[in-house]
């Protein structure tokens, strides 16, 4: 239920960033999402739509990018790509991972109307 | 005056009910009125294949608050202060464990500073045992951000070399996100929420340092098995410390206390420098 304030803080990036390059309207935001950023990402399209309002962003597109979840398996000590948060390590099997990546929450770009 | 953000010290009132009222229309949270969410715009435009402008700016969606956050580190690490946030389920038992911990700790210098969405029940409890607390209301919010501790540490104005608790808002999702300036998280587990509850909710258990098991005392009479508990903590985070401890009982509550002070002597200043 974060997602709401992770709207606030990509609109205060967002304001930031135009009022340096001088653009008054943003058409479209691409963010960077990790897998295992704890994000929900239709949660993320319903708050973006209303925290952008009267914003230089209010009616611009959201697309989220995901980046895949990277962990440490503490069985085999190689750092392996998951899927889901409690899968088995692929190589060796083994339930001990720790995430080394795949928490990442960020702005790409934004699209200049 | 908040040194990173600007604003004045009458915006914040932090003791009280009037600082999250204050704070939450504060520009720096954007917090928006929630009642007009029936009221979507009927489409949201979608441009075509155009010859927009693209920046590149790659910058972190919280980056500020890991402004506030560093800001804090930074003023920790200068007083010599150790600074864990607690964080964990509603009645996972914070408060009580907290307030034991504070009359263990006997003559260690610390402080509060106490998150909730409502009431200042919380910093009352603490202020009973004699330490000083800070109560942070968050309104709507479901966790502590980098900024609210920010302005709640200016008002605590801790002594060197001290404990700093911060009790962030009873939830095991959303304070994960959030870097607040701490030295690490300590999550608080109590044997009534069910062996799988770091399953259903690994990244607060991944994100701590250390995960307390409380109110063990109750284990014998609710049919749990504790060696599953660790299991499942040490399958979301291999590293994790486990401390048992029932804070009625007093069971653990030595080993608690001895990881503190020795976090503590890590981190102090040595006071011949001044």
């Amino acid at each position: 239920m974060h997602e709401m304030s992770l709207c606030e803080g990509m609109r205060g990036v967002i304001e930031d960033q135009a009022r340096v390059h001088n653009v008054s309207k943003i058409s479209r935001v691409r963010v960077e999402i990790g897998r295992f950023a704890g994000v929900e990402t239709s949660a993320l399209h319903f708050a973006f739509d209303v925290v952008m309002r009267g914003s230089v962003a209010e009616g611009a597109e959201l697309v989220t990018l995901e980046l895949p979840g990277r962990a440490l398996c503490y069985d085999c000590m190689k750092e392996v790509e998951i899927v889901e948060r409690l899968d088995p390590c692929p190589l060796c099997g083994g339930g001990k991972l720790m995430p080394q990546g795949g928490d990442e929450m960020k702005i790409k770009d934004l699209e200049v109307a | 005056m908040c040194t990173v953000c600007g604003c004045s010290e009458g915006e914040t009132k932090v003791h009280g009910h009037d600082h999250s009222h204050g704070h939450a229309d504060h520009h720096h949270h954007h917090t928006h009125d929630h009642h007009h969410y029936g009221h979507g715009p009927a489409g949201v435009e979608v441009p075509g294949m155009s010859q927009e402008r693209l920046i590149e700016i790659e910058t972190d969606i919280l980056s500020k608050n890991d402004l506030y956050a560093r800001a804090n580190r930074k003023r920790l690490a200068e007083n010599g202060a150790f600074a864990v946030n607690l964080v964990s389920s509603p009645g996972s038992g914070k408060t009580t464990l907290l307030c034991k911990t504070i009359e263990a700790l006997d003559s260690v210098s610390l402080g509060v500073i106490e998150g909730d969405q409502q009431t200042e029940n919380d910093a009352d409890r603490i202020r009973a045992t004699g330490a000083p607390a800070v109560q942070v209301n968050t309104g709507k919010g479901c966790h502590l951000d980098g900024h609210m501790v920010g302005h709640a540490m200016e008002h605590l104005n801790l002594p060197e070399n001290a404990l700093l608790f911060i009790e962030n808002v009873g939830n095991l999702v959303c304070p994960a996100a959030f870097d607040l300036g701490e030295d690490c998280k300590v999550a608080i587990l109590s044997v009534t929420e069910g062996e799988d509850k770091p399953l259903k909710y690994p990244d607060m258990f991944t994100a701590a340092r250390l995960a307390i098991l409380n109110k063990t005392d109750l284990a014998p009479h609710c049919d749990v098995d504790l060696s599953l508990y660790e299991a499942n903590l040490r399958r979301v985070n291999p590293g994790i410390e486990i401390l048992h401890m029932s804070a009625r009982t007093g069971e653990g509550m030595a080993a608690w206390v001895t990881w503190l002070r020795n976090n503590l002597a890590d981190k102090a200043v040595p006071k011949a420098a001044q």
